[in-house]
């Protein structure tokens, strides 16, 4: 039996983070009111030009850098000409023979991807059909997207979601694109072909309308699967856009019209060709934060074990966070346990290094407990304001004055006769039941371990 | 003859005022010529004495395809119906800012696709020298309301000569600035890397002035340069010793009223000590192939946005498809839609190769023609158009004689280059011949002072003085 073997390619579009369009300066927000982020241009009135965003050429720049893709010091502008509603030119401004960077290349699964291209384009408009009409929302119409096209070396399912959560860290950490998949941030199209040619190419096809990563798998290995099918029944591939039936968990032929269009590409006669000086790149590339997989190895020299180092290095902003704590307060390990337990469970909340700091400072000092540590944490999170201010305001300092927490032992051993008899007769474990009792009295201020000492002297007088 | 500057003298010394000079220019529009699709009277009356510019009080007719904040724009097409712009095209507001008074939007062959104004959905505009004759296009509208003297200056916009040629038609000056001297933004693109904003006045001085307002930088139009503005109108600097090349290719099949009007400008400056060496531009014969490809191509791409979905004109139907065949195909007239049809043509995937990319070859060889005979000499000096202007009807809808009359201009919208076309003369049955210059890029200013020095030494009679 001959054996089939799926190769993938994916092109992603990714929204870049700007705060105006690619062309004009109306400004890119998520989910206004339609139609009142637009202006003549991205409108597409008679009469209008486009001026190219310097901030969206960088972020590309940052992810072409950061797939080590060779970067274009001259590249071009093109028309791509169609009709639909939600193009308001009857053109998208794209780049074609020349784009922004190509050859580039992304290590997955200790396999190589080769990134075929990189480049910069405008989003189109969105169109909402309601009954029988269909209503056009200009707000997205020139947004800024670059698209990421690798060649065909993926060779499964999975390694084809490993590459796309790959990506997408890639995009957020540079600060390219929030690339939230959701919000229609990181769109993927992949094609599939499967052949039991080595080194051959079968027919591709390609899959539309995949709205997570758990889609793409599942549509991917459906698609592998059809395809193997008809192969092995002796039939042939039809090159087509196929649609992936989210309910059903199966591909659908789009048998859509569009594979016939001729985009008829030309040079966008508006913009001059797109130079990129020595000094801007320098200027880039030194302005890039550093990757995931670089972070996790600084972390794992700081002394934190591999699963901390990851869990941290993935998300960009806990590994923000535990960099810029560490720089005021030099316990990487203790602030790496902060941000597991308490930062990650409380979904990732906006703090401050500084408050972050001073609290872990509190919990090593001894001034306050763990578990007060981590209920200041909350209040943190709730109040906005500092550990210090909180601390105060709540006396959460912790009881360790010898005096005071005496005469709470003794309330204890008053309220619970029959156990102190015991404890006095020689069952010593229940210095834990005292130690418990003084916590819940204190509400937790007390100093247990002074708390243990002082249960203790009761025993040895006996 | 008078200039601007002469009207702003008036203006000062009490002897004219601004409302005069408006209602002197209204009273001339000639309906029966239809040089105007429409007139702005009022908003030129509200405007005088706003500002205290350049041009303060001064008549500016404007072509319709050049947008103005609340005023239709209408392209002489219906597909744009009911388009009332929200912004002007920036040299509309330079203008503007400079106390000039907007009289009118002006006829033109629609989206600028013509020689003649003919092609206009506003009906034709008649040459006010020989009504039965086209003033020329696409800038027609703008041409005949100066030539009348219902605007003291236009705007007109230059693809392959829409401004030169009806110039040349009409007896006037007109500029076709180098590419990327004026802004685009807010003129109706036809075709992006070939159209330019151009002047049509009376004399070179007046031209001048003109462009020293709208010349510059805009930060709007990604293709416009920094190039320094100069004063175009110092305009009388020596012309002794510099060199006018004759190019051999632009004297063929030239009607001989042209060519001897044409050479007694030679001669005139030869008198004041300008040499003329021959120059060869073998490429020439190319001209209108190329352009014709590369503006058609552009042209269907810039014209993709009239769907009807946004504004304009707009027919319901089954589906979008059947929608936009329908507001298309009642929208555009016939020339305009075959070149949108040729367009689309040669830059589809089985064609590109053969015509398109061909084209773009031919045109950087033109070009590097031109600069190298720039090169040599100062400036080359041509007829404008092979023959003065033809009778309405006698290419109207003729394909294969829609460009006869752009053959000597397009070369210099090909090239980039700044070119002008100036009165040389009448013809035996009295109409207006021009002559052209072209010059190096950001050159105008040379242009400008050869035309009115010629001007000074053979005056040119006008209709309206
Ligand atoms: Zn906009």
């Amino acid at each position: 039996m001959e054996e089939f073997k799926p190769r993938m390619g994916i092109e992603v579009h990714a929204q870049l983070d700007t705060t105006t369009k690619l062309f004009c300066s109306c400004p890119v927000a998520f989910g206004e009111e339609p139609n009142t982020n637009v202006c003549p241009i991205c409108l597409g009135l008679p009469g209008v030009l486009p001026v190219l965003n310097k901030r969206a050429v960088e972020l590309a720049m940052r992810v072409a850098f950061a797939l080590n893709c060779h970067l274009h010091k001259e590249s071009r502008f093109a028309r791509k000409n169609y009709f639909y509603p939600d193009l308001p030119k009857g053109y998208q401004i794209t780049q074609f023979k020349f784009p922004l960077a190509t050859s580039g290349s992304i290590k997955v699964d200790e396999k190589i991807i080769r990134i075929k291209r990189l480049h910069l384009e405008e989003e189109a408009a969105k169109l909402i059909h309601l009954g029988d009409k269909t209503f056009v929302d200009y707000n997205r119409a020139g947004v800024p997207l670059v698209e990421i096209v690798t060649e065909p070396d993926i060779t499964s399912a999975v390694m084809a979601v490993d590459y796309l959560k790959k990506l997408q860290k890639i995009l957020q950490f540079t600060g390219a694109s929030n690339a939230v998949m959701a919000r229609g941030e990181f769109r993927c199209e992949p094609n599939i072909s499967v052949s039991c040619e080595k080194g051959k190419l079968g027919t591709r096809t390609e899959i539309k309308n995949l709205n997570s990563f758990r889609a793409v798998k599942r549509a991917l290995k459906y698609e592998i699967k059809r395809q193997k099918k008809i192969l092995q029944e002796g039939g042939t591939i039809k090159q087509e856009t196929m649609r992936f039936v989210e309910k059903a968990g199966v591909t659908r032929s789009t048998r859509s019209k569009e594979e016939a269009s001729d985009y008829r590409y030309f040079p966008e006669p508006d913009l001059p060709p797109l130079l990129i000086k020595e000094e801007w790149m320098e200027k880039v590339k030194r302005s890039i934060p550093t990757l995931p997989e670089e972070r996790k190895k600084r972390y794992i020299e700081l002394g934190l074990n591999e699963e901390d180092a990851i869990i941290i290095a993935n998300s960009k902003k806990a590994s923000n966070l535990f960099d810029e704590t560490i720089q005021q307060l030099d316990e990487p390990l203790e602030i790496s346990k902060w941000i597991i337990r308490e930062f990650r469970a409380h979904n990732e909340p906006n703090i401050s290094p500084t408050s972050l700091a001073s609290l872990v400072k509190m919990v090593i000092q001894g001034s306050i407990s763990r578990i007060i540590g981590s209920k200041v944490f909350s209040m943190m999170v709730r109040t906005g304001r500092t550990p210090e201010e909180i601390v105060k305001e709540k006396s959460l300092l912790k009881i360790s004055d010898k005096e005071a927490l005496t005469s709470v032992v003794k309330e204890v051993f008053a309220e619970n006769p029959e156990e102190f008899k015991d404890f006095q007769n020689g069952k010593s474990k229940l210095i834990r039941f005292f130690i418990g009792r003084v916590m819940k009295k204190t509400k937790g201020r007390a100093n247990p371990k002074e708390v243990g000492r002082i249960i203790s002297e009761y025993e040895q007088k006996h | 003859m008078m200039t601007i500057n002469d009207y702003l003298k008036l203006f000062d010394e009490g002897k004219l005022t601004p409302e005069e000079l408006l209602e002197s220019c209204c009273s001339k529009i000639d309906p029966d010529l239809n040089a105007f699709i429409t007139v702005t009277k009022e908003r030129a009356r509200n405007a005088i004495g706003s500002v205290d510019g350049k041009i303060r009080g001064i008549p500016v007719a404007v072509k319709d395809n050049i947008n103005v904040k609340g005023v239709p724009t209408t392209c002489g097409s219906k597909i744009l119906k009911g388009f009332i712009p929200p912004y002007s095209a920036t040299v509309v507001e330079r203008i503007e800012k400079e106390g000039g008074l907007l009289i009118g939007k002006t006829n033109l062959d629609e989206f600028a696709m013509g020689s003649s104004t003919e092609n206009s959905h506003f009906g034709l505009t008649k040459n006010p020298f020989d009504r039965e004759r086209v003033p020329g296009g696409s800038s027609g509208g703008s041409a005949v309301a100066v030539a009348t003297g219902s605007a003291i200056i236009a705007l007109g916009s230059d693809t392959g000569g829409s401004v030169r040629q009806p110039a040349s038609f009409c007896g006037l000056v007109g500029l076709k600035p180098t590419y990327g001297r004026v802004s685009r933004y807010g003129l109706v693109a036809f075709a992006s890397s070939l159209d330019q904003i151009g002047i049509i006045g009376r004399n070179a001085m007046d031209v001048g002035i003109l462009l020293v307002i709208i010349a510059g930088k805009d930060p709007l139009d990604s293709t416009s340069v920094t190039v320094d503005v100069q004063d175009y109108t110092d305009l009388d600097g020596s012309l002794e010793g510099i060199k006018i090349g004759i190019p051999e290719e632009y004297f063929i099949d030239i009607d001989e009223d042209v060519l001897e009007a044409v050479i007694e400008i030679k001669e005139i400056l030869q008198d004041v000590g300008v040499s003329f060496p021959s120059v060869s531009l073998p490429t020439s014969e190319f001209v209108i192939p190329t352009y014709q490809i590369i503006s058609y191509a552009e042209a269907s791409s810039n014209l993709a946005r009239y769907d009807g979905v946004r504004y304009g004109l707009y027919h319901s139907g089954v589906n979008f498809s059947d929608e936009i065949r329908k507001t298309r195909n009642d929208g555009f007239l016939s020339e305009v839609k075959r070149r949108i049809l040729v367009g689309s043509f040669v830059l589809s995937s089985q064609a590109i190769g053969e015509y398109y990319e061909k084209a773009l070859t031919i045109r950087s060889l033109i070009k590097k023609e031109f600069k190298d005979a720039l090169d040599k000499v100062d400036y080359l000096l041509t007829p404008t158009t092979p023959s003065p202007a033809f009778k309405i009807g006698e290419r109207f809808d003729d394909p294969l004689k829609v460009h006869l009359s752009d053959r000597l201009t397009a070369g210099a919208n090909l090239a980039g280059i700044p070119a002008v076309s100036a009165p040389a003369g009448m013809s035996r049955n009295n109409l207006p011949i021009g002559y052209q210059l072209m010059g190096r890029p950001f050159d105008e200013k040379g242009l400008l002072s050869i035309v009115h020095q010629v001007e000074k030494i053979k005056p040119f009679e006008l209709l309206g003085e």
